[in-house]
């Protein structure tokens, strides 16, 4: 019999070395989320899925299950913090929705729409992000990129190829390629590679492709995120890679 | 790149081992000898370290005193803290880059030089100072930037400039247990040695010492719970990236007090089980570098370092000295991990802490410069004695960097348990209106709360004391600590990375002339979600500059502040700035006549 903690008053039963997120994730409990990715090891840099542990705050994804913990996620005051930190990454980067290619498969518009986030909050910082249009088939809209390393990760975990890095620091860390044009053409990354699939907002787009399906009828005019979230998690959860070039991942 | 340069490259990699988990000291060595790591360098470097060449751009865009692009022969980097301010930095700058015909960030035309600003160096009781090439410079005056410009105008090499430029004053101003020490090297070792780790746990824990780093950890827990953690090989990390603004008591302790800095990490490696240490010194204190190695080595030919220390079979320990590259996060203590194993200084998630999990994942002991040493006089002069310094939980004693209005700025050492006042009176400062405690992530105290005390029941303290006398304009203070952290945040986590440029931009609004009441109620729910959601201490404290002026000096924000409930950023006079700059033009009919359009 394995171990239980309390999420919102219900019991959730976890295996050892799952994180709350995991063991949420696989007992069928949304917690609202946007950096973790079920096939990766958690970084916890997003903070959208903060929960409060034994009343103190902690990200999800990162924090170990332990017995007994007390766990409450779906309260106004989370989701309040939730709404900003929204609000932060729209205002951090530039995002035009309705002429976005990833709109309706969006990540973040999607937990924008689900929290509730009716305004933008703080003033825009209008970011200078160059597209790299260099490859042939593969298109880097960097405008939207809202640094959640899952294609560094994706590219470095499962690729084995470090396409992806992140440069700078603070507000002016982004997103490289790994080649001294410092152009995706150059590096080797290819259309079935993991890093591919894995953005959650529209920074890398398949070209030619675009509006296949019209917006109206993409994943998220459907239903929720939160309503979805659970059919992305594997019930058996315990991702764990190695990635050279991310951070803070030891 | 030339031959002999390549030939260099390859020597600074073999020297290193080979080893990518040096990356980050391979890289500030490229960039002292070439001025900047060139993109063959990086090719050259993922090559032989077999490594992706985005890694080590990502490492090197991550500390401040890496460039990957040229930056000019000399470098010219201002300290920035509010102390060099107020000693007049900005004009001093403003001088320079005059003189030398640029602006500032930018590298000129010829590729001589740049001239830009850099977090608190450290020198903040000789200020104003700068860094060239990584050199530290000290006391500016008007006289002395013009020789500065002058040496590189005529492309002086470093070396060749007077010496007295270089010269660092150490204004010990008052002694006590660690800065009146005279003990001789190997002595506490000597005794340590015959009664075992153990025993030295034990004393420590006594003791009552706490981490002098500002976070006040029982020294002697630590020390257990790295005896005790189960791993292949276990480390001593000294922390001295002593980045917090206003505090410079590590830089004068390496200066004075090598011996008992080293004498305390070999006596922790006593304690832990560690065979290896690292002093990770803060690339500001560069110049620090051969003289502590100088230590190292003739502590290595008294056996204090090395195999059987003393004559001990089995004890083996040594210190290697990692630079750090101008990151004020890595004095975290798992960014500082991160950082020593050659990667950006990101703060881990925790737990599992450095104490079991640490440098390579193996237990790791960090502490703080101060710490050591006083573990060291603690064990001398007996735990319990010890333990009956300063108060019932701070004990022994504490030394403070006092830096801003006062005469007589320096290092103080006391017992724990001064207060704010005392402080004041002894280095003359009047007419203070302030003290900035523990740097910009810590306190500021009005007048009405000067008798509080320095220690952990009541202001815990790294070290640093800014005074500001009544002549200052405590916001201006704040706004220098709010671009202090937006510059610093290492961008990890959203709330950090995104909040603190955002607390600028309304900090800078304010100053402006463009603040409403709305902006300090912004402030307000800023902090609620730092607070709450930031990864590390960083994003946690980074409104504190604000809330506590304000909540002590309300009317030095609210007279910069527009009585209306909301005022848009954007300023139209503003937006024509450039164009009246094009056209040379500052007359009246190049400004919007209406106040306020």
């Amino acid at each position: 019999m394995s171990d239980t903690f309390q999420l919102d008053g219900a019991t959730i039963p976890f295996e050892i070395g799952q994180t709350v997120m995991q063991a949420a994730l696989a007992a069928g409990h949304y917690i609202p989320h946007l950096c973790y990715h079920p096939e990766f090891k958690p970084h916890g840099s997003c903070k959208l899925c903060t929960v409060k542990v034994n009343g103190r705050t902690a990200a999800s994804c990162t924090m170990p299950a332990e017995a007994g913990l007390n766990v409450e996620s779906e309260i106004e005051e989370l989701n309040a913090l939730r709404r900003t930190l929204v609000q932060m990454l729209f205002a951090e980067g530039n995002h035009f929705c309705p002429s976005c290619e990833k709109s309706g498969n969006c990540v973040l518009q999607a937990l924008g729409y689900d929290l509730e986030v009716h305004a933008t909050g703080f003033r825009h910082l209008y970011p200078d992000r160059p597209l790299d249009a260099s490859h042939p088939d593969i298109l880097l809209d960097f405008n939207r990129c809202i640094l959640c390393e899952l294609c560094v990760r994706a590219s470095g975990e499962v690729d084995g190829k470090n396409v992806f890095a992140l440069s700078g620091r603070g507000i002016s860390k982004h997103l490289i390629v790994n080649a001294e044009s410092g152009l995706l053409k150059d590096t080797n990354i290819a259309l079935g590679d993991k890093a591919m699939q894995v953005c959650p907002v529209g920074v890398i787009l398949k070209k030619r492709v675009g509006f296949s399906t019209p917006i109206g009828k993409r994943r998220y005019d459907q239903r929720p995120i939160s309503a979805q979230a659970l059919d992305d998690a594997p019930r058996q959860a315990a991702a764990a890679g190695s990635c050279e070039s991310c951070e803070g991942t030891p | 790149m030339a031959a002999d340069d390549l030939c260099l490259l390859e020597q600074i990699v073999a020297r290193h081992g080979n080893d990518a988990s040096k990356l980050l000291q391979i890289l500030r060595e490229v960039q002292e000898c070439f001025g900047f790591i060139a993109p063959a360098a990086v090719n050259s470097l993922a090559e032989s370290l077999a490594i992706p060449r985005a890694r080590i751009e990502s490492v090197a865009s991550f500390y401040s005193f890496l460039h990957l692009t040229p930056h000019g022969e000399y470098r010219v980097l201002f300290s920035d803290n509010i102390t060099d301010r107020m000693l007049g930095s900005q004009d001093l700058m403003a001088q320079m880059c005059q003189q030398l015909w640029l602006q500032p960030g930018k590298v000129s035309e010829d590729g001589l030089v740049s001239i830009g600003t850099t977090s608190c160096t450290g020198m903040c009781d000789q200020g104003p100072a700068l860094l060239v090439n990584g050199r530290a410079i000290t006391r500016l005056t008007h006289q002395r930037v013009m020789e500065i410009g002058q040496l590189i105008r005529n492309r002086t090499p470093l070396a060749d400039w007077p010496a007295d430029f270089f010269r660092i004053e150490n204004n010990v101003r008052r002694s006590d247990l660690v800065l009146g020490s005279t003990l001789l090297p190997g002595v506490v070792l000597q005794i340590a040695l015959a009664l075992g780790g153990q025993h030295v746990v034990d004393s420590i824990k006594t003791s009552g010492l706490r981490g002098r780093g500002g976070a006040g950890f029982p020294t002697g827990l630590k020390w257990e719970g790295c005896r005790n953690a189960p791993g292949s090989e276990h480390y001593v990390v000294c922390n001295a990236d002593e980045g917090e603004p206003g505090t410079f008591k590590d830089r004068v302790l390496l200066n004075l007090q090598p011996d008992l800095v080293f004498e305390g990490m070999t006596l922790c490696a006593l304690a832990v089980g560690a065979k290896k240490g690292f002093l990770y010194l803060r690339g500001e204190y560069r110049y620090l570098l051969e003289p502590l190695q100088a230590v190292l080595q003739r502590r290595r030919d008294d056996n204090l370092l090395g195999k059987s220390i003393l004559g001990f079979p089995g004890f083996d320990f040594d210190i290697e000295i990692h630079l750090g590259a101008g990151a004020y996060i890595c004095g975290e203590e798992s960014a500082l991990i991160e950082s020593l194993e050659g990667k950006r200084g990101v703060p881990r998630n925790r737990p599992p802490f450095p104490v079991t999990h640490g440098y390579l994942q193996q237990p790791t002991a960090v502490d703080n410069v101060e710490t050591f040493c006083q573990a060291v006089l603690a064990l001398h002069i007996d735990a319990e004695k010890y333990r009956a310094i300063g108060t019932e939980k701070s004990s022994g004693t504490k030394l403070i960097s006092v830096s801003g209005d006062c005469p007589r700025p320096g290092i103080y050492e006391y017992p724990f348990g001064v207060t704010v006042r005392e402080v004041l009176q002894d280095c003359g400062a009047v007419n203070t209106r302030a003290v900035q405690i523990s740097g910009p992530a810590g306190v500021c105290l009005g007048e009405s709360e000067f008798g509080r005390k320095l220690g952990f029941e009541d202001l815990p303290t790294a070290g640093a004391f800014m005074v500001f006398d009544d002549s200052r304009d405590m916001f201006e203070v704040a706004r220098n600590f709010v671009h202090f952290f937006a510059h610093e945040s290492c961008g990890f986590c959203t709330p950090c990375r995104v909040g603190t440029s955002i607390l600028k931009q309304t900090m800078d609004k304010i100053a402006a002339g463009h603040g409403t009441r709305y902006d300090l109620n912004e402030v307000e729910n800023l902090d609620r979600v730092l607070q709450t959601t930031s990864h590390c201490g960083l994003g946690r404290s980074a409104c504190n500059p604000v809330l506590h002026t304000l909540k002590h000096f309300r009317p030095a924000y609210e007279n910069k502040l527009k009585s209306l409930d909301f005022e848009p950023a954007f300023d139209l006079d503003g937006a024509l700035a450039r164009a009246r700059q094009m056209t040379g033009r500052d007359d009246a009919g190049a400004h919007l006549k209406a106040e306020g359009i």
